[in-house]
C-alpha cells in the first residue's frame, strides 16, 4: 500500500515535472533577456556617442596661399591690422569668376571666425613676415566642416540646406584643388570656449574641474579621514557619535541639486563668495564627497586586525599612537581607494555646479580657482543646449573625453586595491 | 621626561597654528558680509530702494564695481562715498587681520616658550589638541546637514510669508513666472506644487517600472543561475552603467532616445511629444538598473545558505527554490533598495533637466510632456542670486520639500534594510 502511494507521488512528481522545469528555463529567459536589455542600453550609449563624437576629432581645415600685404597691415599698429581683408582677398584669389558683393561676402565664411585671429597671431610673434605670401591652415566655418564630414544632405532641396548649390560648388573645387584637410582637431583640448564651434574647445573647463576637484580634495580628505578615525577608534558609542553615523549615512542619500542649493544660500548668498568660481564648486562637491569618503575610511580602519592595535598597545604606545603609526599607514590604500571612487563621482556631478554658477560663458582658462570657470560636466551640459549643429558631436566628443577620465580615475582605484589590498 | 621631543615641538606648533588658522578662516568669512553690513546697513538711499525687487542687490553690486574702479559716466555723489568707505574699511580689515594674527601668534608663541619644559607633559597635550582637532572634523558632516536645513528653511520661511502654506501645499496651478517690473504683462504668478510633485511621480514611475522588473531579474539571474564566467563579467559592467554621470545620461536621452520613442509613436500614428516623459524616465530607469540589481543581489546572497539547501532537498526546483524561498526572504531587503532607487528619481536632476519639460501640466499621461521638483529648482534659480521675491524663494520652498520627501524615503529604506539584515547575522 505504502509502495503503491509512494508510486503515485512519483508519478505526479514526475507528470509534473516537466511543467515546473519548463517554468525554470522561463526564468532563466526572462533573466537573460534583462541582462540583455541592460548591455544593450550600455551599448547603444557608448555606441551613439562614438558614433557622434568621433567626428569631432578631426577638423576640416582649408589652405590658403596668404599675402601679407605691407598695406593692408598697419605695421606700426600691431596687433591691430585688417587681418579679415587679408584672408578674404587671399580667398578670392582662388575664385577669380566672382564678383557681386553678396557672393563676396558669401565666399568669405567658408573660413572660420577664428581665422583672422590666428593669422594676426602668427604676425605678431613674426612681425618680419610682412611683404612676404606665406602657406597656411584656418579651420572652416561649421557649415562646411559638416559638409566635409557628410553631414549635408546634397539631395535635399536648397532652401533646406545650410549651404546652398554654389557654396557647396566652391568648397568642391576646393577639395579637388587639394586645399582641403582634415587634420586632428587639437584645438578640442587647446582652445577654450567659442561661440563657433569649430574654435571651441575644453581647455576651460579641463582647467576648471582641476581646481575644483583640487579644492575638493584638500577638504574632503582631511575631513573625512579625521571624521573616520575618531569615529571608528577613538569615540566612545554614545548618542552623539550615534547622531553622527545616522548623520553621515543620510547626508550620502541626499540629492545633489540640494548640495547645490546649499552653496548658492550659504557660500554665495550669506558669505558673499564669486559666483562660477571653481572654489566654491569645489567646497560644495567636497561635502557630497565627504560622506563617501568617511564610509570607505571606515570600512579600510576595521578591515585591519586587531591584533596589530593590541600588539602596539601591548609594548607601551599610545591610542593615538597607535592609529597613526599602525592602523592609519595599513588602512591608507583602502581609503585612498574609497577616496579616488569618490573624486570620480565628483567630477561627473553637474547640479550642484550648474546651481553655482559654474555653466557660465568664459572663453579662457582659470589662472586660480577663484575666477570663473566652467567644469567637465557643465561644459558638457552647455554645448548639449548649444543649436549649432557642430556641438553635437563637440558634446559627444566632451563626454568621451569626460568618460576617459573616469575610466582611468577608477582603474586607478581598482590598480591601488589589487597593488596594496592585504588579506589577513 | 615624560614625552619624547617630537612631542614637545608638535606641543608649540599646534597650540601656535590651529587658533591662528582658526582665526584667520573666520576672519575672511565673516570679513564680507560684516563689511556689507556696515556699509549699506544704514545707507538711507539703499533702504529706500529695498522695496523694488532686486534693486538692491544691482545698488550693491554696482557700488563694489565703482569701489573697483570700474564705471562710467560720472555716479552719483553717494555712491562714490559709498564706494570709498568699502575700499578704506577693506584695507582697514586687512591691516587689522594681519595684525591680530600677527599678535596672536607672538603671544601664543611665548606661551609655548614659557609652557615647554622638560617635565612639562607635552604627549598629553598633543593628544588633547589632536582629538579636538578630530572631533572638528566628525561635526563637519553634521554642520552640512544644519546648513542645508538652516538654508532651506530660512528662505521657505520667507517664501511663506509671501505665498499661503495652502496655496503652495494644495494649489493646482504652478506659473512661477510672476512681473519684474511694473509695467510688465505678466501671468500673476501662481504656486501650487500639486503638478509639479504628480509631474515628478509621472517620470519615477516610468523609472521604476523599467528599472525595477530589469534589475530584480537580472539579479536573479545573476545570483541564481550566470554561470561564474558570466557573472565575473556582467557585475563589474553594469557598474559602468552606475558610474556614468548623469549629465551624459541626460544628453543619451535627448540625442537617441526622445527622437526615437517620438518617429515610433509617430509611425504608430501617437502624438508623442518630443520631451516626453517617456524618454528622461526610461533612461532615468536605465540608470537605475545596476542600482537595484546591486541591492537585490546583494539581499539575496545574504539569506543563509541553509534555507536554500533546504528548499532543494526538498525537491524544489532552483527556479521554486528562489521564487518560493530566497526571494521572499530576500524581500525586504530588495524593497529597501527600490526605496532607495525612488529617492534617487525623484531627486535626480540633470537627465530631466535635458530630457523632460519646463511647463507644470496636471496630467498622468507618461506621454505628454511634465515638469519635475528638480527641474523647477534648476531653472528659478541658475543665473538669479536676488532672493527677494516669491519666484527665486519658490525654488526653496520646493528643495524644502525634495529635501523633506527623499529623507523620509531614505530613512524608513535604510531602516528596512537594517532591520533585515539583523534578523540572518
Amino acid at each position: 500500500m505504502a509502495a503503491q502511494s509512494s508510486l503515485t507521488t512519483s508519478k505526479i512528481v514526475e507528470a509534473s515535472l516537466a511543467r515546473r522545469n519548463r517554468k525554470q528555463v522561463y526564468l532563466q529567459i526572462l533573466g537573460i533577456t534583462a541582462i540583455t536589455f541592460a548591455f544593450l542600453m550600455l551599448f547603444i550609449l557608448i555606441t551613439s556617442l562614438l558614433v557622434s563624437g568621433y567626428r569631432a576629432f578631426t577638423q576640416t581645415h582649408l589652405e590658403l596661399n596668404v599675402y601679407l600685404d605691407p598695406d593692408v597691415i598697419d605695421s606700426e599698429g600691431l596687433p591691430r591690422g585688417n587681418f579679415r581683408k587679408l584672408l578674404q582677398r587671399s580667398i578670392e584669389g582662388e575664385f577669380p569668376e566672382v564678383t557681386s558683393t553678396r557672393e563676396r561676402r558669401a565666399l568669405a565664411k567658408i573660413a572660420s571666425n577664428g581665422a583672422q585671429f590666428m593669422l594676426r597671431d602668427k604676425i605678431v610673434e613674426d612681425p618680419a613676415l610682412i611683404g612676404e605670401s606665406i602657406i597656411i591652415k584656418f579651420p572652416t566655418s561649421d557649415p562646411y566642416d559638416q559638409l566635409n564630414k557628410n553631414l549635408v544632405n546634397r539631395d535635399i532641396p536648397e532652401e533646406y540646406r545650410r549651404l546652398s548649390d554654389q557654396e557647396i560648388a566652391w568648397f568642391d573645387q576646393l577639395e579637388e584643388m587639394g586645399k582641403i584637410s582634415a587634420p586632428p582637431n587639437w584645438a578640442l583640448v587647446a582652445n577654450a570656449d567659442s561661440r563657433f564651434p569649430e574654435l571651441a574647445g575644453l581647455k576651460g573647463a579641463l582647467v576648471g574641474s582641476f581646481w575644483a576637484l583640487l579644492v575638493c580634495f584638500l577638504i574632503s580628505f582631511p575631513l573625512g579621514i579625521g571624521a573616520a578615525i575618531y569615529l571608528e577608534e577613538l569615540a566612545p558609542r554614545n548618542k552623539w557619535t550615534d547622531l553622527i553615523e545616522v548623520n553621515i549615512n543620510n547626508l550620502a542619500a541626499v540629492p545633489s541639486v540640494v548640495f547645490g542649493i546649499l552653496g548658492l544660500a550659504v557660500f554665495i548668498g550669506w558669505l558673499g563668495m564669486p559666483r562660477s568660481a571653481p572654489f566654491v564648486g569645489g567646497m560644495v562637491l567636497a561635502l557630497m564627497t565627504m560622506p563617501t569618503i568617511i564610509i570607505a575610511a571606515r570600512a579600510s580602519l576595521t578591515a585591519v586586525p586587531p591584533s596589530i592595535r593590541e600588539a602596539a598597545l601591548g609594548v607601551g604606545a599610545s591610542r593615538q599612537q597607535v592609529v597613526f603609526g599602525h592602523v592609519l599607514p595599513i588602512a591608507m590604500p583602502g581609503i585612498l581607494t574609497g577616496t579616488i571612487i569618490g573624486l570620480a563621482q565628483a567630477l561627473g556631478e553637474t547640479a550642484p555646479l550648474l546651481m553655482i554658477g559654474m555653466n557660465a560663458f568664459i572663453t579662457s582658462a582659470a589662472g586660480s580657482p577663484f575666477e570663473s570657470a566652467t567644469a567637465m560636466p557643465t561644459q558638457i551640459f552647455i554645448w548639449a543646449d548649444s543649436p549649432e549643429r557642430g556641438f553635437v558631436s563637440r558634446t559627444s566628443a566632451a563626454i568621451l573625453v569626460l568618460l576617459a577620465f573616469l575610466i582611468t580615475m577608477n582603474g586607478l582605484a581598482i590598480f591601488l586595491r589589487n597593488r596594496f589590498e592585504r588579506h589577513w | 621626561m615624560h614625552s619624547i621631543t617630537f612631542y614637545h615641538g608638535a606641543f608649540s606648533f599646534l597650540v601656535v597654528l590651529v587658533p591662528v588658522m582658526t582665526l584667520i578662516l573666520v576672519w575672511l568669512v565673516c570679513e564680507g558680509p560684516a563689511i556689507d553690513w556696515i556699509v549699506f546697513g544704514g545707507m538711507a538711499e539703499v533702504e529706500a530702494k529695498e522695496a523694488g525687487s532686486g534693486a538692491r542687490q544691482i545698488l550693491v553690486a554696482e557700488i563694489k564695481s565703482i569701489a573697483r574702479g570700474q564705471y562710467f559716466s560720472d555716479p552719483a555723489e553717494w555712491k562714490m562715498q559709498a564706494a570709498g568707505r568699502f575700499n578704506e574699511l577693506r584695507t582697514a580689515s586687512s591691516q587689522l587681520m594681519v595684525m591680530v594674527t600677527i599678535g596672536c601668534g607672538l603671544g601664543l608663541i611665548s606661551l609655548a616658550w614659557r609652557v615647554v619644559q622638560v617635565d612639562f607633559r607635552a604627549r598629553q597635550r598633543v593628544e588633547a589638541i589632536v582629538e579636538m582637532l578630530l572631533i572638528a572634523c566628525s561635526f563637519a558632516a553634521i554642520f552640512t546637514t544644519i546648513g542645508i536645513m538652516g538654508s532651506l528653511f530660512v528662505e521657505s520661511i520667507r517664501f511663506l510669508r509671501m505665498v499661503p502654506l495652502t496655496e503652495f501645499l494644495f494649489g493646482l496651478n504652478w506659473e512661477p513666472q510672476i512681473p519684474m517690473r511694473e509695467d510688465q504683462v505678466a501671468a500673476e504668478g501662481a504656486f501650487g506644487w500639486i503638478p509639479v510633485i504628480l509631474g515628478t511621480l509621472v517620470i519615477t514611475s516610468v523609472a521604476i517600472f523599467v528599472a525595477v522588473p530589469v534589475g530584480l531579474l537580472s539579479a536573479i539571474y545573476l545570483n541564481e543561475f550566470a554561470p561564474r564566467r558570466i557573472r565575473a563579467v556582467a557585475k563589474p559592467a553594469l557598474e559602468i552603467l552606475a558610474g556614468v554621470p548623469t549629465v551624459v545620461y541626460g544628453f543619451f536621452a535627448i540625442l537617441v532616445v526622445a527622437p526615437a520613442i517620438t518617429s515610433l509613436g509617430a509611425s504608430l500614428g501617437l502624438q508623442i511629444a518630443p520631451n516626453t516623459a517617456l524618454a528622461a524616465g526610461g533612461v532615468m530607469g536605465a540608470m537605475l538598473i545596476p542600482f537595484i540589481s546591486s541591492f537585490a543581489d546583494d539581499a539575496l546572497s545574504a539569506v543563509p545558505q541553509s534555507m536554500r539547501d533546504g528548499a532543494l532537498a526538498l525537491g524544489a526546483t532552483r527556479a521554486e527554490a528562489m521564487l518560493g524561498v530566497l526571494f521572499p526572504a530576500a524581500l525586504p531587503g530588495i524593497v529597501g533598495g527600490i526605496l532607495l532607487a525612488v529617492s534617487r528619481a525623484i531627486g535626480e536632476t540633470m537627465i530631466v533637466v535635458m530630457a523632460a519639460g519646463l511647463i507644470a501640466t496636471l496630467t498622468v499621461n507618461p506621454l505628454e510632456s511634465v515638469t519635475t521638483v528638480t527641474v523647477q529648482i534648476v531653472t528659478l534659480l541658475v543665473g538669479d542670486t536676488a532672493f527677494d521675491n516669491p519666484k527665486t524663494l519658490a525654488a526653496f520652498a520646493l528643495g524644502m520639500m525634495l529635501f523633506l520627501v527623499t529623507l523620509a524615503i531614505n530613512v524608513v529604506a535604510l531602516r528596512i534594510v537594517r532591520r533585515y539584515r539583523e534578523v540572518y547575522e
